[in-house]
């Protein structure tokens, strides 16, 4: 499904960061990937060169079949198949949480008024909020944005979704309403990759675990691998810090 | 919005009335001073010639066209049809009923009144505001135009449209009005039109080269204005609608540009403003718009003091109508 071969990404501006230093992996249909590691980790970088929110400065990315570093492919067409939430929700403040939901349908997908509509109602069913289908987004608690955010990226039908630290900026009491709908679509066999620092869902969902540091792949296990016998000293410590 | 800081003390209603009738006290005695002022060197108000300069009535008079006898005056309704009958030539002419002049088998010379009739005409200072508030719309439209196009190509990654658009902003906020009004009519106008004459085509009246130079010159403040907006909405909106896969033309159409529009009306508005003042330039290249007309009336009725203090207040009419579209809009388009 998804494909990463000696991804490279350095910055120059303001001064040279090797943010992704030879990361490959692969993600096959289905899986859920949890990415954790220390803030600064390339962990966020990564995820965003996964749909092209950065480019990366060498190597192939290939999501279903097609390298997305090609500067022939349709990068639109791509990141349609691509879902991704972010850490500040980027909900559309102008538009109803209906609105939201339906417009990239409607527009990328040219999807009629009544079946993106429809999507968008069984979506917002499927994250429970349906209620609020007429508001906007500045009046819902961050959790429910969060969930609108996900029926956003679903609406569109696509094949992979990514999770850029869906609840870090959510209040304690709302992470759970949030990670309860990842493992609904985890369960549904929606393929996944998250970066997050809530190692109970790792723990819980992940099929796999990939730990980052200063750019690199450290470690990769199952999840029981990783809580009970990490093998390198850098997760060793990084885990007992968090745990 | 509407939520500044109100730290103060509360006032006592006493002291608040005092400060209320030390506003008005000032207010009048300047009004006194000028008119206190007029009096010692003799100014002769006339406000009464005032209504005459936007609308009058005329009189208008048919003439007779050739010599000879009124042959018969034949009344229909209100309008008549006389008939002149010279030696071997016959006219008729309509005239309405109210003030005939000439009764039958009368007499008359080329030049003599038939009838005459009265009619309301628009006076300058009418055309003035209608100029005024012409070049002023069509300014404000083309000034849009120019300014969201600067404004996408100022943030654009290609050179050549960003050098372009920072060229222009620079090249127009640089030099005055003035001068680009002069430019645009006697250089670019004398080209455009003695090209236009060389190629036989109809030469472009003197208005729409007031409309260019206000235009671009309005256009190049909304670039800075427009740009300003598109930066202030976060990152976040439009990495969203790239992530779903709307191109960058639809993430600007459907996600920015409406949330950017509503944060740049009140700068905006203010631009417009100026603009609507600005355009009292114009006069010096020979567009009759509201302060051309209101010198041309002075010099006419002799009475500057009046004329100056309602071509102020014509323009303050504008423009507050203007501010208050614009405030009526900004609440209108605020979510929830």
């Amino acid at each position: 499904m998804i494909e990463a071969r000696n991804v490279f990404k350095t910055y120059y501006v303001p001064h040279k960061v090797e943010a992704l230093v030879d990361v490959s992996t692969r993600i096959e249909a289905g899986e859920v990937v949890v990415v954790i590691g220390p803030s600064g980790s390339g962990k966020s970088t990564f995820l965003r060169c996964l749909n092209h929110l950065e480019t990366a400065t060498s190597g192939h990315i290939i999501i279903d079949g097609v390298d997305i570093l090609n500067p022939k492919t349709d990068i639109n067409k791509v990141r349609a198949e691509v879902g991704m939430v972010f850490q500040s929700f980027n909900l559309f403040p102008h538009k109803t949480v209906e609105e939201n939901v339906t417009l990239a349908q409607r527009v990328v997908r040219k999807r009629s008024k009544k079946e993106a509509a429809e999507r968008a109602m069984a979506l917002l069913v499927k994250v429970g909020i349906q209620d609020k289908a007429a508001v906007y987004p500045d009046q819902l608690s961050g959790g429910q944005q969060q969930r609108v955010a996900i029926a956003r990226a679903l609406a569109m039908n696509p094949k992979v979704m990514l999770f850029d630290e869906p609840t870090s900026a959510l209040d304690p009491e709302m992470i759970g309403e949030v990670l309860d709908v990842m493992k609904t679509l985890a369960t549904e066999g929606m393929t996944m990759v998250c970066v997050t620092h809530e190692m109970g869902f790792a723990r819980e969902v992940a099929g796999r675990v990939i730990f980052m540091d200063a750019g690199r792949i450290v470690e990769v296990g199952t999840p029981e691998h990783f809580f009970k016998n990490p093998t390198h000293e850098r997760t060793k410590s990084f885990l007992s810090q968090i745990l | 919005m509407g939520r500044e800081a109100k730290v103060r003390r509360a006032m006592p209603k006493s002291r608040y009335y005092f400060w209320v009738g030390v506003f008005l006290f000032i207010i009048f005695s300047i009004i006194f001073l000028i008119y206190f002022a007029t009096m010692r060197i003799d100014y002769v108000w006339a406000w009464h010639k005032i209504p005459s300069a936007f609308m009058y009535h005329k009189q208008v008079e048919i003439k007779a066209e050739i010599q000879g006898t009124v042959a018969s005056i034949t009344p229909e309704k209100d309008q008549s049809l006389i008939k002149v009958k010279g030696t071997g030539e016959e006219e008729t002419f309509t005239v309405p009923t109210k003030d005939l002049r000439v009764s039958v088998n009368d007499f008359v010379y080329p030049g003599d009144v038939l009838a005459s009739y009265g009619k309301w005409q628009t006076g300058i200072m009418l055309q003035g505001v209608w100029i005024t508030l012409k070049v002023s719309l069509f300014s404000i439209i083309f000034g849009i135009i120019i300014g969201i196009i600067g404004g996408l190509s100022r943030i654009s990654d290609n050179p050549a449209a960003k050098w372009l658009a920072i060229t222009y902003v620079e090249l127009i906020r640089g030099s005055p009005l003035l001068v680009q009004i002069f430019i645009w009519y006697f250089v670019v106008g004398t080209m455009v039109n003695q090209l236009l004459l060389a190629y036989g085509l109809h030469e472009i009246p003197g208005l729409w080269y007031g409309v260019a130079s206000l235009a671009c010159f309005t256009g190049a403040y909304v670039t800075e204005i427009v740009r300003a907006g598109i930066q202030s909405i976060g990152r976040g909106q439009i990495e969203a609608a790239r992530s779903l896969g709307m191109s960058y033309a639809q993430s600007m159409r459907y996600i920015i540009m409406p949330q950017a529009l509503r944060r740049i009306l009140p700068p905006l508005a203010g631009q417009f403003i100026s603009l609507i003042k600005d355009s009292s330039l114009l006069g010096i290249i020979a567009v009759r718009e509201l302060t051309k007309a209101t010198r041309e009336v002075i010099t006419t009725q002799l009475n500057p003091f009046e004329m100056f203090f309602v071509c102020a207040a014509l323009y303050l009419v504008m423009t507050f109508t203007l501010s208050m579209f614009v405030q009526y809009l900004e609440r209108r388009t605020q979510t929830a």
